[in-house]
C-alpha cells in the first residue's frame, strides 16, 4: 500500500482554505468495503464504505450513518451536516441511515456512543463526525490524484466532485470510492474553521419531514414480523409489587387470545391483535403482592420530603464563602420553600417493543429506544444470551424525553413474553399503563434562604434539597448520598454569590424516578429563579436589573438575558392587565433565557401571549431546528407548570390518560419567537435548554400580577389556569 | 362478514363488530399511519375521515362505519394535498407521531371551513402533540388556507 502523507500545505490547497484549521488527530479502524466483503473485485460499481460513518454509492450519492436517535429533534438531519460539511459531498444526495447497535459490538465501538440523552448528539459527537468527513475528503481526493497521477495538492472538492485544477479533468466521488476504501487514513486532518462553513448554520430542510406528512414513517407500534403476536400488559400498580396470581382461565378462550403470560411484576396477554389482547387483559382477574406499599399517598410522601429539608442526613454539594455568617450579619432575610411533583413523560407513543427469540439462540428486537446499545444489552441480559447474538432494529420514536433510554423495561417485558410464547411479539402498553409505569420526575422539595445586604444585594444563599435520586432509582450509584444530577442549576450556579451553601438531602420514595427533560433543571430553576423574583420583589427591584447585577462575571447568561429582555421590550409600557416574567438558566452546555407575557382576566385565569426567548448553544448547525425545539422544550414545560402532577395513593399512580394528566394544546399555545445569539465558541445542546427558564418565567408574570408567589406546581393546583 | 371502504378499496372482514375502526386499520388492515394515542378520544393520533369529516377512530365500532367512505393518511396521497404542502414547507413535524391525526384534522377543517379564522383552529384541532409543533401546525393551516384562496381566484 502506498504511503500517504498529508501536509498542513496539502490540505489548505485541496479545501481552498485561506486560514488555518483545529488539527485534530485520530484514530479510524480501517475501512470495511462492501466489495471487498462480498469478494467483487469490480469495485468501482459496488457501494463503498470509505469509513465508518460515510458509505459513496457508485451515483455519487452518500449514505451517512447515524448513531443517535432520531426522537424529533432534527439529529437524523444535524448530525450527517456534520459530516458532510467536511466531505464535500453534494448534500441533495445525501440520505442518513441508522447505524446497528449489534454491528457497534462487532466493530469495537467504532459509531460510539448510541446514548441519545443530555442533549448531547451534537455536542457529544461533533468532533469525530466532522472528522470522518475530512478523512474521508482526504481519501477520495488522494485516489483521485493516483488515477490522474498527479499531485494532490492541485486537487478540489466540491459537491461530491473531485477537480484536477490545472487539467479541468473532474471524477466523482463514485468513481473513487473504492478505490479510497483501500487507502491508509492520513493520521490527523484539519477541520474547517467556523467562517468557512458552508452547510453548518445554514438553513436545512429536515430529510425526516417528506415521510412524516404521508404516514410513512415506522414506528415501534407500527412493526410487523411475520408470525407475529400482540401483547397487551399490566404491570403490578404499586411499585415494588409482585404478581400473586391470575385468572387465565376466565379469558383464555376468548376470540383471539393466545396465552396468558405471567411475569414476575406484571401479567401480560397475547392475542392475535392488540384490541384482543388488552379487552382480556381487562378482564383478567389479577391478585398482586404489593409489599409495603399498598398504603403511600401523596401525604406520606409530602411529609417525607418535608423532613428531608431539616434532616440532619444531607451532603453539601457546593460551599464557597461563610453562607451562615452572611444570613446572621444580614440586613433582611427572605425564606422560601417550595415543592415540585413527579412528572409522568407521556411520550405520544406509548411504550413498545417487539421481540423474537430465535431457536438458533439469536434474538431481534424492534424498538423505539434512545440507546440502541442499552436495548441490546438488556434483550442479551434478558434471554441469556451472548449480546453479539442480538439485533436491534431502531424504529422512529413516538416521542422519547428521556423515557427510553436507560430504562429498558418494555424490552425486557417484549423479550420475556416472545421466549415463553415461542413466537415473535409486538408489546405495547395502553396510555394507562404508560402514565403509571413510567420513571417520573422526581417530586421535590427545596428551602431557600438568601441574605441581602441594605442595597438590596443578595450577598449569601443556603439552599437544600429533598427528593429522591435518580442514580440511586437507576441502580446506578449515588447511595452515599450524592449524586450530582440533585442539585443542577443549584450546586452549580452561574450567579456571583459570595456566600452560599447547597446541600442535597437524599431521599428514599418507593416511585421510581428517572430522567425526565432538562432533568432536575426543570424544578431546580423553577425553585432559583422564582426565588430570585421574590428577593427583587422584598427589596423594591426590577427583577430583571436585580439580575444583571448578580451576572458581571457570567457574560453568557448576561447577554441571553439581555437579548431576551430587549426583543420582548423588558421596560416599556404594557397594556392593562398584562405582565411579564423573565428567567434565565444554563443547562446541557446552552444559556437560554425567556420572557413570557401574560393578561390577567377577570376571573384570576390568564391568557399567554408570547415566549421570547434567547438561546446561545454556542454553534449553530440547523437554525429552524433549533427553533423548533425552543418551540418544544416550551410546550413540555408549559404543561408541566400548567398542569402536570403525578400524585400516589394507595401506592400507585392515581392518573391514566389524557383527563387526568393533561396537556397543554394548540389554543392555549402562546406565540414563541425565538432568537438565536450564538457566541460561536462551543457546541451546546438544544434538546433541553429551552425548558427550565419557561416555569419560573411563568411564575414571575403571575408574580407580578398578583403579588403572590407560587410556591408549588402545577398552578392548575392553585386555580391558575389559561382562560 | 363485513364490508369496509378504506381509501377507495373495499374489504370483507371476518371480525367483531365491536371491534375499534382504529384496530381494523392497523392490525387487520396494517395501514399503521394512523396511531394509537390514548384509546379514549382525547389525543386525536387516530384521526381518520369518515364520509369526509373528522373522526376519532378509536371511538368507533368498525360496525358504525361498514356502509361509509374512510380516508386514513395513507388515503390523502404521497404528500400532495395543500395541507401537506403546507406542512412540508414549515417543517412542522418533529417526532412525527401525531401528525396524521393532525394532518387529517385540518385537511376535514379547510373542507368545512376554506378560511378558518383562528377560532376555527382553535376550536377544531384539539389534538395533543407532545413536541410541541402547535405553532407551526396553525401557521401551516393558515398557510393551506390561503394557498386555497389564492387558486379559487
Amino acid at each position: 500500500m502506498p504511503e500517504f502523507k498529508l501536509t498542513r500545505r496539502a490540505f489548505l490547497i485541496q479545501s481552498a482554505v485561506a486560514g488555518g484549521g483545529l488539527l485534530v488527530g485520530f484514530h479510524l479502524p480501517a475501512a470495511r468495503t462492501r466489495a471487498a466483503q462480498s469478494g467483487v473485485v469490480t469495485a468501482d460499481v459496488q457501494p463503498a464504505e470509505v469509513n465508518a460513518w460515510i458509505v459513496i454509492q457508485p451515483d455519487d450519492s452518500v449514505v451517512i450513518r447515524v448513531a443517535r436517535s432520531e426522537m424529533g429533534q432534527g439529529i437524523f438531519t444535524a448530525l450527517p451536516m456534520l459530516v458532510a460539511e467536511e466531505l464535500g459531498c453534494d448534500w441533495n444526495r445525501v440520505q442518513a441511515e441508522y447505524v446497528s447497535a449489534n454491528d457497534n459490538l462487532r466493530r469495537n465501538k467504532v459509531f460510539q456512543s448510541m446514548g441519545t440523552g443530555g442533549s448531547r448528539s451534537i455536542r457529544g459527537s461533533q468532533e469525530y463526525l466532522r472528522t470522518a468527513g475530512a478523512v474521508a475528503r482526504e481519501l477520495l481526493v488522494t485516489a483521485a490524484a493516483r488515477r490522474w497521477g498527479v499531485a494532490i495538492d492541485d486537487c478540489r472538492v466540491e459537491n461530491s466532485v473531485i477537480t484536477h485544477i490545472p487539467s479541468g479533468r473532474t471524477l466523482g466521488f463514485g468513481a473513487v470510492a473504492a478505490e479510497a476504501a483501500t487507502l491508509q487514513p492520513p493520521e490527523a486532518v484539519f477541520l474547517k474553521e467556523p467562517d468557512e462553513w458552508q452547510l453548518i448554520g445554514k438553513p436545512v430542510k429536515r430529510l425526516d419531514v417528506p415521510d412524516k406528512i404521508a404516514g410513512k414513517p415506522v414506528f415501534g407500534t407500527d412493526i410487523e414480523v411475520p408470525g407475529m403476536l400482540h401483547a397487551a400488559i399490566h404491570a403490578c400498580p404499586v411499585f415494588g409489587g409482585r404478581l400473586k396470581g391470575f385468572d387465565a382461565a376466565a379469558v383464555e378462550k376468548r376470540p383471539g387470545v393466545v396465552k396468558v403470560v405471567g411475569l414476575d411484576d406484571a401479567v401480560a396477554v397475547v392475542a392475535e391483535s392488540w384490541w384482543q389482547a388488552q379487552q382480556a387483559l381487562l378482564a383478567l382477574p389479577v391478585t398482586w403482592d404489593e409489599a409495603d406499599n399498598g398504603q403511600v399517598d401523596d401525604a406520606a410522601i409530602r411529609a417525607n420530603l418535608e423532613a428531608g429539608l431539616t434532616a440532619e442526613q444531607a451532603v453539601t454539594m457546593a460551599e464557597h464563602g461563610k453562607p451562615e455568617a452572611a444570613l446572621a450579619s444580614a440586613e433582611r432575610q427572605v425564606e422560601a420553600t417550595f415543592f415540585a411533583p413527579y412528572l409522568a413523560h407521556a411520550t405520544m407513543e406509548p411504550m413498545t417493543c417487539t421481540a423474537a427469540v430465535h431457536k438458533d439462540g439469536r434474538v431481534e428486537v424492534w424498538v423505539p429506544t434512545q440507546n440502541a446499545t442499552s436495548s441490546l444489552e438488556a434483550a442479551a441480559r434478558t434471554a441469556g444470551v451472548d449480546p453479539l447474538q442480538v439485533e436491534v432494529h431502531n424504529t422512529q420514536l413516538g416521542g422519547g424525553f428521556g423515557r427510553r433510554g436507560a430504562n429498558q423495561d418494555y424490552t425486557i417485558q417484549a423479550v420475556q413474553i416472545a421466549r415463553t410464547v415461542g413466537r415473535p411479539v409486538k408489546l405495547m402498553w395502553s396510555r394507562e399503563e404508560d402514565t403509571q409505569h413510567d420513571f417520573y420526575r422526581p417530586a421535590s422539595m427545596a428551602r431557600l434562604k438568601a441574605a441581602l445586604n441594605s442595597e438590596g444585594r443578595l450577598t449569601g444563599l443556603t439552599v437544600r434539597v429533598a427528593a429522591p435520586s435518580i442514580l440511586t432509582s437507576l441502580g446506578m450509584k449515588a447511595d452515599d448520598g450524592h449524586d450530582p444530577f440533585a442539585l443542577q442549576g443549584l450546586a452549580d450556579s452561574f450567579y456571583d454569590v459570595p456566600n452560599l451553601r447547597a446541600d442535597y438531602a437524599l431521599r428514599r420514595l418507593h416511585v421510581p424516578v428517572g430522567f425526565w427533560r432538562s432533568v432536575n433543571h426543570s424544578q431546580n430553576a423553577y425553585f432559583r429563579e422564582h426565588f430570585l423574583d421574590q428577593l427583587a420583589g422584598a427589596t423594591g427591584q426590577d427583577p430583571y436589573t436585580f439580575r444583571l447585577g448578580l451576572l458581571k462575571e457570567a457574560p453568557k447568561q448576561r447577554a441571553v438575558l439581555e437579548a431576551a429582555a430587549e426583543h420582548a421590550g423588558w421596560g416599556t409600557p404594557l397594556p392593562e392587565k398584562t405582565f411579564r416574567g423573565i428567567a434565565v438558566e444554563t443547562s446541557y452546555g446552552s444559556h437560554c433565557a425567556q420572557v413570557v407575557e401574560l393578561q390577567l382576566e377577570d376571573d384570576g385565569r390568564f391568557r399567554l401571549l408570547r415566549v421570547v426567548c434567547a438561546i446561545d448553544p454556542g454553534h449553530v448547525v440547523n437554525p429552524d431546528t433549533i427553533a423548533a425545539q425552543v418551540e418544544s422544550a416550551v410546550t413540555y414545560g408549559l404543561t408541566a407548570a400548567l398542569f402536570g402532577e403525578i400524585t400516589i395513593g394507595k401506592g400507585r399512580v392515581e392518573q391514566g390518560n389524557f383527563d387526568d394528566y393533561p396537556m397543554l394544546t394548540l389554543r392555549d399555545m402562546p406565540v414563541v419567537e425565538t432568537h438565536l445569539v450564538p457566541s460561536g465558541d462551543f457546541w451546546g445542546g438544544v434538546g433541553e435548554p429551552p425548558l427550565p427558564p419557561i416555569a419560573p418565567a411563568l411564575c414571575n408574570a403571575l408574580y407580578a400580577a398578583t403579588g403572590k408567589p407560587i410556591q408549588s406546581l402545577p398552578l392548575s393546583a392553585h386555580g391558575l389556569r389559561p382562560a | 362478514m363485513l364490508q369496509l371502504k378504506v381509501n377507495g378499496q373495499t374489504h370483507e372482514l371476518d371480525i367483531d363488530p365491536d371491534t375499534p375502526l382504529l384496530w381494523v386499520l392497523r392490525d387487520h388492515l396494517h395501514l399503521h399511519g394512523t396511531k394509537y394515542g390514548c384509546g379514549t378520544g382525547l389525543c386525536g393520533s387516530c384521526t381518520v375521515h369518515v364520509d369526509d369529516r373528522a373522526v376519532r377512530a378509536c371511538l368507533v365500532p368498525v360496525s358504525a362505519v361498514s356502509s361509509k367512505v374512510v380516508t386514513t393518511i395513507e388515503g390523502l396521497g404521497e404528500g400532495s394535498d395543500a395541507v401537506q404542502q403546507a406542512w412540508r414547507e414549515l417543517e412542522v413535524p418533529q417526532c412525527g407521531y401525531c401528525q396524521p391525526g393532525m394532518i387529517m384534522a385540518s385537511v376535514a377543517l379547510l373542507r368545512e371551513k376554506p378560511s378558518p379564522t383562528n377560532a376555527d383552529i382553535d376550536a377544531a384541532i384539539t389534538n395533543i402533540c407532545r413536541c410541541g409543533t402547535y405553532n407551526r401546525v396553525r401557521q401551516a393551516l393558515l398557510a393551506a388556507a390561503r394557498k386555497g384562496e389564492a387558486s379559487d381566484a
